[in-house]
């Protein structure tokens, strides 16, 4: 195997097979803006032995949560998450897309009721994975850039 | 979706064929005491709840009509009182109140998705009688029940939708509806306001034999329905171009000359300049019988809403 030149980490998490291009949309869904406490690493067209070349982000003590994890699947179908503990792969994780994306995404439409003040989370209905198609379940309407709405 | 007891009415694309077919039967029981022939009291004791956020007199008060034909009572918040309520209030807490007033909610509500919103903080019945620029589903219903009761049936109905195909509601809600049934549709629209490409898109997936024209005169002969909506003077920069385009799309008497005899031409009203004068005293024109059926189609919905199915 070739050498990744990233040592190994202690602990935290691993999202390998992210497509070429989207790792930093990756660190934008999880927050990771520049002021970090921990050791982040991105490695940015990396070979890979599935489709040419992909993304690897490895965050340092921190363990995702199922609501990243959904908003990871969208921008990232493929991704594969290690979760780590004391060098050992401790998880094991695929993302995978819900039948339906809540509370992740904004509505597009700025007439859409999930945009006003009220006690609502948005729900999106996906209407097919390849390519991926949601669905607002408010207003009907098609979200068109998914990646840059994700919450 | 089977029973409507307690049932939301917030989108027509919540209704099968099977539910749409029900509604109709009902409304046209419903029609000899729409028009106060006979006398009917199954809602007596129930409160209507009309919160509206937008002024649209008329739907408004065919809700009321309805219900009160049926011995029911209404509760009205116009414009003035739905936004006194609303100050700095959400539309969940609102609904969560007139909730306290009422055994079932028609909501107009200028933004989108508010009627399925609106539904999930009550447990009475939520109509939506219009979301922004979103669903409109008795509307749908009634000119459904127009098309069935005026030609005995759907099926194998040609159908034109024309004028604003881009953004009508009623044309949108209307095609996706047609869809369950066995019918052919022509859009007719001037460039710029042609139906939206998932609207059409959605009409070939269903297998429904679907032309498209700006073309007019052209399609008329062949036509069992001509269903014809308002042209915005607002959609066009241009005041001219505005005035060749509603020229282009009215009905008269000369557009007509080629029609069937019994091509129905309907309207959701009010009409500006879409259709001439002369064509109300045709047998084509059906759009005020649409219009008065607003009140049996409703009566058919809270009938079955509230258990009472005739
Ligand atoms: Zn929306």
């Amino acid at each position: 195997m070739r050498d990744l030149k990233v040592t190994p980490i202690k602990n935290g998490t691993v999202i390998d097979h992210i497509p070429t291009g989207m790792a930093l949309k990756v660190l934008r869904v999880l927050g990771i803006t520049g002021d970090v406490n921990s050791t982040v690493s991105v490695l940015m067209h990396v070979p890979s032995k599935q489709r040419g070349w992909k993304d690897i982000v490895k965050v340092e003590d921190r363990e995702l949560n199922p609501k990243e994890l959904s908003k990871i699947a969208l921008i990232a179908p493929d991704a594969t998450i290690n979760i780590i503990r004391n060098y050992n792969v401790a998880e094991k994780h695929t993302v995978a897309l819900p039948d339906r994306a809540v509370g992740i995404l904004r509505c597009a439409n700025p007439n859409c009721i999930t945009n006003s003040r009220e006690p609502v989370e948005s729900v999106f209905l996906v209407r097919s994975k390849e390519p991926l198609r949601v669905r607002c379940q408010y207003c009907d309407r098609e979200l068109e850039d998914v990646a840059g709405h994700i919450l | 979706m089977g029973g409507f007891t307690g049932r939301d009415v917030l989108s027509i694309a919540d209704f099968s064929r099977k539910d749409i077919e029900v509604v109709l039967k009902a409304a046209k029981k419903m029609v000899p005491i729409a028009r106060g022939e006979k006398a009917n009291r199954t809602l007596e004791g129930r409160i209507l709840s009309t919160l509206f956020f937008e002024p649209s007199t008329r739907t408004r008060l065919s809700f009321e009509s309805a219900m009160k034909r049926l011995g029911g009572d209404v509760v009205a918040f116009g414009p003035i009182e739905a936004s006194s309520i609303v100050k700095g209030e959400t539309l969940a807490d609102t609904i969560r109140m007139v909730e306290s007033y009422s055994d079932a909610i028609v909501l107009r509500h200028p933004q989108e998705g508010a009627a399925r919103l609106a539904a999930e903080f009550t447990e009475r019945p939520v109509i939506n009688a219009g979301d922004g620029a979103g669903q409109h589903p008795t509307q749908t219903l009634l000119d459904l029940f127009t098309i069935w009761d005026q030609r005995g049936g759907i099926d194998g109905a040609k159908i034109a939708l024309v004028g604003d195909l881009r953004y009508g509601r009623t044309v949108h809600s209307l095609t996706y509806a047609l869809c369950s049934f066995d019918v052919e549709l022509t859009f007719v629209a001037p460039a710029g306001l042609q139906m939206p490409k998932e609207v059409a898109e959605h009409v070939r997936a269903q297998g429904i034999p679907l032309a498209v024209t700006e073309d007019l005169p052209k399609v008329v002969p062949n036509l069992d329905v001509l269903y014809i909506t308002r042209i915005q003077k607002e959609r066009f920069p241009d005041p001219q171009e505005y005035a060749k385009v509603a020229g282009t799309y009215r009905i008269d008497a000369e557009v007509l000359r080629g029609a069937k005899k019994s091509l129905i031409v309907l309207h959701p009203l009010p009409r500006v300049d879409e259709i001439a004068p002369e064509v109300d005293a045709t047998p084509h024109a059906r759009y005020f019988e649409q219009a008065f059926n607003g009140v049996p189609v409703r009566m058919a919905l809270l009938s079955l809403i509230f258990g009472g199915a005739p």
